[in-house]
Parts: structure tokens; sequence; C-alpha cells
């Protein structure tokens, strides 16, 4: 009993500490304290439950091997990745990790399962709870390695468009909720098994027909997934710390979702349904009139006379790795007394805070990046915008065509000052399949070719 | 192709459908550009400046391809223009049926430049809301001639002035103009509108929106409508009270297409101090107040000044002749998509076409009806997934429901859990609503190492794999063995790139 009280007092240390882990992040300051109290309140947990689980055990001495051996094969993988890992590549990293998490949901419903099953007994709210466990995990595990596969480029990123798919993913959980109540009368494995192979599917197919543009939210909503999974795997083991830890993962992914689709303008149930940017071929043909191109000369000339540039960057700046080039053009006209600041779109990029993470990386110092709402009022006063590699975050037609699919959007409205630069490859249209008319502004230049590459044009030619 | 403009011949009209600049503008877009000797003298510009700026200076320009013109043409006028001409100028087409009648028998393409579709991107084309903003100015101005007082409350050694209180009625461009024009005066400035969603708008400007108690409706083109009885009998109770206690008032009702409202009738006028103002901005469609004159300055019987002028706008003529030609520079910008100084006139685009009045001997007036605010039409639309996104306002009712429901569904689940999940249930709600607030203080640019935080915390499930690690059953081990590992590479590679990640974050 006293091991028991002694545990559940570090459960509650331990639970405190992720709070303060999740509240240190609100501030880049206090970023890395939150960091260290996670670590800390992860190591007290950890003892007290090797501690609980030693107590408990049949055969202490095979228990603290396996321990070992698994946290060692552990630690080893986790610190590999997390020490290889590009800074372009954290949404492949952060949906792999969402998977792992859902696949030991999975493992242990199971085990809690078989536990039930030796002791040959079992109430309905324990059955129901290990059910939802499995539920939830597998749907996570299946989702998070879809949208690790599409964000790594390994699976074609357009979304699938099963024909009735809707009902589909409808059919899938009413027959889950029919196996529910099969498991609960029977507590045999079959009801299960045959749930988790349908739970399976519906992950993969639920972020399978979800475009590439919308990961953003996908990978929020897994994270917010992985939470839940974590909640009710605490549910089935009575342990409060997994619960509440669960519950703080989950509401934090719930939010970041939310926050993705407002700042998309769109409602949470059309991402998850899917298919976006389908319907809406019509406004290819409209003729925008000409646009104009510049040369990496002409680009650095007018750099050269302005006194304060703003730097939208997008999903196609992470793809051309073009974070260091942008980070040494915005030293060099740092150093010249231009007033350089970036311009950040809550949904550039295909994690929430990507381009934070990419600009910290090449070292470009955070007080100088700043949110869409920060930064919007200033355009009309900046000389120069460079859009590296965005598109939709700065159409003007979200504010301008109540008919366009992004109609009512958050921009930036870089149109307003008064020059623009765009960097693209191509003419091609953005993720959401819309022309954008600010190519053809009169205000606006042209830079085609890879990012990169532009970018160094520009600051040799400084 | 060459664009003439004419001198304005209407009596009072001071402005110029061109300046220098926007001379230069049009020549820019490939126009020849023929401007009407002494055009420009009422407002300041001298044929001199035309022709620097590249103007031709003649005596007629009425053989030009295109006529800017700013008020309507004369009967005299239409007879000197040909078929295939463009003209563009005010026209008030839905007021003038003999003035559009004689356009399309002359074969003149007309472009109504005081009919342009209210939406975004057609505002750089707008001559009403260019010249209501001044005219909303002067109106503050010309009532301040008037008006025997200071507009700003005072304390002199001489003793103490009161603010001048200023009711503005009708809160379009003119009306919000004049709300800030009479706020930076000094006043008190009240008003009114038919439409509720303005108020956000007028106390923007500083002044304070009065509100009636009756159920109103949302504009859909942002104009306003003909309001019902009940609404119109509490709208002039309102006023009948404000009536005695302003000095100025300042009235913009204009419903487009029709006279305008009557709203300020003569007991009002009659109940007003003397010496106070009433600027009447809606003279010219029929006036807003009784007694007031189309163009003219009325005293009451008992001495408020009724000031009617009709050319607000054009009293300010340097200013408002450039923000004319500015409208349309842009226009000429729409329609002359490849800058080559040839019309294209695009009647699929609802902006080219709601102000096309004739063409090729057609009429095309009224054009077809085009939504403005996009929220609520296009939601219907099928066109567009993503409007059915638009802010969908939950009422307090259905909320409350909601609430109430979710505590029964609650209460029933607990009806028949044991305890112990009670508990649990508690401790996870709790939770959510805490993480619920931690989160919502998260920066966005920390989202990134936050949702490698919670990967790495929601590791914890590991804490059900060590558990389980005790059990007997070699395959209950196996399986827990597995979930042990595969969260502790979370734990471990989430907190280690977390780190990672924080390291970078600089300051500069």
């Amino acid at each position: 009993m006293q091991t028991e009280n002694l545990v559940l007092g570090a459960y509650i240390v331990a639970a405190v500490l992720f709070v303060l882990a999740l509240a240190g992040l609100s501030k880049h300051e206090r970023a890395r304290e939150g960091n260290n109290f996670g670590i800390i309140g992860m190591v007290i947990a950890l003892a007290a439950t090797v501690w609980l689980s030693l107590s408990r055990a049949a055969d202490p001495l095979v228990t603290i091997a396996l321990i070992v051996v698994a946290l060692l094969i552990g630690a080893a993988i986790g610190l590999w990745r997390a020490r290889v890992v590009e800074m372009t590549q954290m949404p492949e990293l952060v949906a792999m990790l969402h998977s792992f998490v859902g696949l030991a949901a999975v493992l242990v419903g199971y085990t809690s399962h078989l536990e039930m099953a030796d002791h040959g007994s079992g109430d309905t709210v324990h059955a129901v709870e290990i059910f939802l466990g499995i539920f939830i995990g597998a749907v996570t595990f299946t989702g998070s390695i879809v949208a690790y596969l599409k964000l790594s480029a390994k699976m074609k990123s357009a979304p699938l468009m099963l024909p009735a798919r809707h009902w589909l993913n409808l059919v899938a959980v009413l027959v889950s909720v029919g196996l529910m109540f099969w498991y609960v009368s029977s507590l045999s494995v079959v009801p299960l098994a045959l749930m988790t192979v349908i739970s399976l599917a519906f992950g993969w197919h639920l972020v399978a027909s979800i475009g590439g543009g919308d990961m953003p939210v996908v990978v929020s909503m897994l994270n917010s997934y992985s939470g839940w999974a974590a909640a009710a795997a605490g549910f089935m083991l009575s342990n409060d710390l997994l619960i509440v830890t669960g519950a703080l993962v989950g509401a934090s992914g719930a939010i970041l979702s939310y926050i993705m689709c407002r700042a998309m303008n769109r409602s949470f149930i059309s991402v998850i349904a899917g298919g976006f940017g389908q319907e809406i071929a019509i406004s290819a043909d409209t003729d925008y009139g000409e646009h104009r191109e510049i040369t990496a000369e002409g680009a650095a000339d007018l750099l050269k006379q302005a006194r304060s540039v703003v730097i939208t960057p997008g999903y196609g700046m992470a793809v051309a790795q073009a974070q260091y080039p942008v980070a040494e053009l915005t030293k060099k006209l740092r150093d010249k007394g231009v007033k350089v600041r970036f311009g950040i779109h809550p949904v550039a990029g295909r994690l929430p805070g990507h381009m934070n993470v990419l600009l910290a990386e090449a070292k470009v110092p955070y007080d100088i990046v700043l949110e869409m709402d920060e930064i919007n009022d200033d355009l009309a006063d900046t000389d120069v915008v460079l859009v590296i590699g965005a598109n939709d975050t700065v159409n003007p037609a979200a504010m301008d065509d109540p008919t366009s699919p992004i109609a009512g959007m958050p921009v930036l409205r870089v149109w307003e000052a008064h020059d623009v630069i765009v960097f693209k490859r191509s003419m091609a249209v953005g993720y959401a399949g819309v022309q954008n008319p600010l190519f053809f502004r009169e205000n606006t230049q042209m830079l085609f070719g890879d990012a990169k590459e532009r970018v160094e044009d520009i600051v040799r030619a400084l | 192709m060459r664009i003439g403009v004419p001198r304005e011949i209407q009596a009072g009209e001071r402005r110029v459908a061109a300046t220098p600049t926007t001379v230069a503008r049009l020549i820019k877009l490939g126009y020849d550009v023929a401007v009407e000797r002494r055009a420009g003298s009422l407002a300041s510009f001298s044929d001199e400046a035309f022709a620097a700026a590249g103007a031709e200076v003649v005596d007629s320009v009425w053989d030009a391809d295109i006529i800017l013109k700013i008020n309507a043409p004369t009967p005299a006028e239409v007879e000197k223009m040909h078929s295939g001409q463009l003209l563009a100028s005010l026209l008030s087409p839905a007021l003038n049926p003999e003035l559009v009648e004689s356009l399309r028998a002359q074969g003149v393409t007309a472009l109504a430049m005081d009919a342009v579709p209210r939406i975004s991107r057609a505002q750089s084309l707008d001559v009403l809301s260019s010249m209501a903003n001044i005219g909303g100015y002067r109106a503050v101005l010309e009532a301040a001639h008037e008006f025997g007082s200071f507009f700003t409350g005072q304390v002199t050694a001489a003793g103490k002035v009161p603010p001048a209180k200023v009711l503005v009625i009708g809160a379009g461009v003119a009306g919000l103009a004049a709300i800030g024009t009479a706020g930076s005066l000094g006043a008190i400035v009240r008003a009114f509108d038919s439409r509720p969603e303005v108020a956000e708008q007028v106390e923007s400007m500083g002044a304070e929106f009065l509100r009636i108690d009756v159920e109103q409706e949302v504009s859909a083109d942002g104009y306003a409508k003909e309001t019902g009885e009940d609404f119109n009998r509490k709208a002039a109770e309102l006023y009948a009270e404000q009536a005695k206690d302003v000095d100025i008032i300042i009235t913009t009702a204009l419903i487009p297409g029709r006279p305008a409202p009557r709203l300020i009738t003569e007991e009002m006028v009659a109940s007003m101090k003397p010496g106070s103002v009433i600027v009447d901005m809606a003279a010219g469609s029929g006036g807003n107040v009784a007694g007031s004159v189309a163009g003219e300055r009325v005293v009451s019987e008992n001495g408020v000044v009724i000031l009617g002028y009709t050319d607000l706008a054009g009293r300010l003529p340097t200013q408002a002749s450039q923000l004319y030609g500015t409208n349309l520079v842009n226009l000429l910008t729409l329609i002359t998509p490849g800058k080559d100084g040839q019309v294209l006139l695009d009647l699929e685009d609802v902006v080219q076409r709601g102000m096309t009045v004739t063409k090729d001997g057609e009429t095309l007036w009224p054009p077809p009806p085009v939504q403005v605010s996009a929220a609520p039409a296009a939601a219907a639309a099928v066109v567009s997934p993503a409007a059915s996104a638009a802010p969908e306002k939950s009422s307090p009712t259905r909320k409350y429901v909601g609430m109430v429901l979710a505590g029964l569904v609650l209460l029933a689940v607990s009806a028949f859990s044991p305890p112990t999940f009670l508990g649990h249930l508690t401790v996870f709600i709790l939770a959510c609503i805490v993480g619920f607030y931690v989160i919502s203080n998260v920066s966005h640019a920390l989202h990134t190492p936050l949702m490698a935080e919670t990967n790495a915390i929601s590791g914890i499930i590991l804490v059900g794999g060590i558990l389980q690690l005790g059990s007997e059953d070699p395959v209950i081990r196996a399986i827990a063995f597995a979930a042990t590992l595969v969260a502790s590479i979370n734990i471990f590679g989430g907190f280690a790139v977390t780190g990672r990640m924080l390291q970078m974050f600089r300051k500069g």
C-alpha cells in the first residue's frame, strides 16, 4: 500500500511537471525550461512506474531486464532519429512519432484484454475502455503512417477519392459500434480483432483522402488522436497520470487543428471529409493578363534601394531548402541597414509553426519573424516583399473574389507593398488549385527557378 | 484609340474628368488623350499642365473614340456623339430612362460610373465612394461655416464652451467621412443607419451608434434597402428625440434607383434649437429633410439653416477631379487588358457588366444582381466548398441546449458506471480544460516544438507497457515489451528533438 501511495504521489508531481512543460512553451524565453520540466516529469514517472512494476512482478529480475532492454533500444532509435532529422523533415518525424503512440495504445489494449481474459472476469466499463482504446490507437497508427508516407513523398499527396467515401467511413464506424456490443457481451477476442482490422483500414482511408496541403491540420489532428489514445489507455489501466497526459495532448492537438482550420477559413469537418481542391477547376481559364519577370540582379537592385523588406516564406522554401541562403540574404540586408522582417501565415508549411523552425535553424532571430496579424498592417509601408515558395497564403482572390474556393481565408496582403517579387518554379497553381491574381499585378515581378539558387544569385549580386 | 475629356458645362460644376496625373497614366495604357480647352481651369488644372502631361488641348473632343465625363451628357452633347463611341460618366440610368434611350439610339456604348457593383475588387473604380467621401467631409465644413459656435468643447477664461452635438444619419461612405470629420473637429458625434452591420464601422470612427429595438436585416448588396413600417416608426421616434438635442444633423440616406426617404419632418426641424444646421446630402434626389431645396440654403421659421447643396464634392474641385480621374484610369485599366490602347469590354465580368448601360444599340440596363457579401450567399452556391466554412454564429439557445444535453448524457453514463470510472472521468475532464487553457497561450512560432513535446509526453503510454511487463503470461510480456519499446522511441526522440529545436531559436 505504501508503494502504491508513493507512486501515485510521484504521478501527481509528474502530471504537474507536464502541465508546466506545455505552459513553458508559450514563450521563447521559457521554452527550454519547459522542455526540461517535461524531461524531469518523465524521469519521475518512469522511475515510479518501474518501481511499481517490480514490486508487483512475479519475476522482478526478468522484468527489469526486459524494461532496460526495451528502453535502451527505444532510446537508441529515438535519439538517433532526433539527431539526424533535417528540420525540413520535422513533419515526417512528428507523424511517425504519432504512429508509435497509436501502436503502443493498440498493444497496451491487447495486453489489457489478455489480462482480463486471464482473470476470467471483467466488467462492462473496462471492456468498453479496452475496445475504444484499441480503436483510437489503430486509427492513429495507420492514419499517422499514411501522413508520414504522404509527407515524405513516398505516397502521392493528392487525395484518394473512393466512390462513396463518406459512406465507407460511416459504415466502418457503425460496424465498429456493433462489434463493441458483441465484444462487451462475449469478451471474445474475435470482435476485437475484427474491429482492429476495420479501424486500421478506417485510419488509412481517413488520411489517404485528405490532400497534401491540409497536412498541417491532419498532423495536429493525429497529435490530438494520439493523446486520446493515451487517455483511453489510462482508463483501461486505471492510471490517472496517463489520463491527464493523454487529455493534455489531446486538447493540445485539438486546439492546433482548430487554429489551422481557422487560418484556412475552413471547418474541421470539411478538412477531415477531404477532397479539397477537386470540384473547383473553374477559375482556371480566366484571363488575368500578363505576368512580368525580373532577374536576380534586378531583384538585388530593388533590395539595395529598399528601406524595409518583408519575406513571406511558404512550403516551397522548405522544399528547395532555401532557408540558409534566405538567412544569409537577411543578414546582408540587415547589415546594410535595411529593415528585414518575416511574415508567417499560420498554415505555411506542412506543420504548424514549421517555417519558424526552419528559419530558426538557419539562425534567423525569432524577434523579426512575425505572425500574419502582426505584419499585415505594415505591408502597405513596405518597399519590397519577397514571396518565397508561398502561393495560396498570399492570394488576393481570397479577399476580392467571393466565388474563389479560398474566399474568406485570411491572407498576407503582400500586394499592398510597393514591389513584390515572387519566387516560383513555374506559373503552376498552388495547392488549392486556384490561379493567383497576385502574379499579374502591376507591382509584382516573377523570379522563376529553384528558390535556393535564385536567392543565392541575389546574395551574390548584392 | 483616342480619349476625349470635354469641359463640364453643367452650371456650378467645377470638376473635370481628368487631371495631368491621370492623363499620364492613360497615355501609359496606350491611349491618345485630348482635353478640351479650359476644361480644368475651375479645378486649378491649366491647359499647359495638361499639355505637359502629354495631352492634346483642343477645342472639341466629341469626335474621340472614348469620352470621359463627370456629369451625364445633355441632349445637345448626346447629339454630338457617334455610333461606336464609348462614354464613361455618371448616368443614373435608373432615374434617366430617356437619356439611356437616346444613348442607345445614338449607338453609344455607355458605362455608368455610378453603377459600379459594390464588390471589393471594384472599389478602385467606384466614384460614388470617392465622391461621397469628399461630400461627407465638405458637408461638415459647410455646417461648421453656418454654425455659430465651436465644434469642440473648451474651458476658457471667458467661460465654458460646450461641444457641438452632431447626428449623422446613414453611415455609408459619405456618412462615415462626415463622422470622421466632425469627430476630428471635436464634436460629439452620433450616427444611425438602417443596416445594423455598420455599427462597428461607426464605432471605429469614434461615434456613438444609435440603435432601435427592431429586427433588422443584414444588407446583401452593400446598399440600404427600403425599410419596414415598424422600423420606420421607431426610427422616426429616434430622430424626433435626437432633433431636440443635437446642433447639427447631416443626412446621407439614399436608396439606389428611388427617391430619397423623408427622414426629418417639419415638426422635427421646428423642435431644433435656433441656429442649428441641417445638411441634406440627399437633396438632389428628393431630400431626406422636409423643406430642403436642392442646391439652396434655406432658413426655417425657427432659425434652423437647411443646406441642400448638391455639389458638395464639386466644392473641392481639385481633389474631386483627381479621385474621379483615378477611378476612370482604374476603369480603363480594367477594360484595356492588353495595355495597348484598345478597349475590350468583357460582359462576363460582373463589374463591367454592371456598369454597361447600352452597347451596340442595345439597352443592357438593369444588370443581373451581384452578390456582395460573400459569406451567406456563397455557401448556398455549389461552387465553393470553402465558403461553407463561413462563420456560423451559433445562437445562445442552441449553445445552452447543447450544454444541457451533454450534462444529461453525462448523468446517464454516470448512473451505470462504477465510482472508480467516475473518478477517472473527473480527472480526464479537468485535464482537458487545463490543456485547453495552457495550449491556447502557446505562440504560433512554437507550434512545431509543442507538437514534438506533446509527442514525447504522450510516450507516457509506456507506463502501461512497463506495468504489464511484470505479468506471468509470456504473450502479455511480449506484447508489453513491444509497446514499451515503441513508446520509449517517442519519449527519447520527442524530448531530444524538442531540445534541439529550442536550441536554435535565438533573439537578434
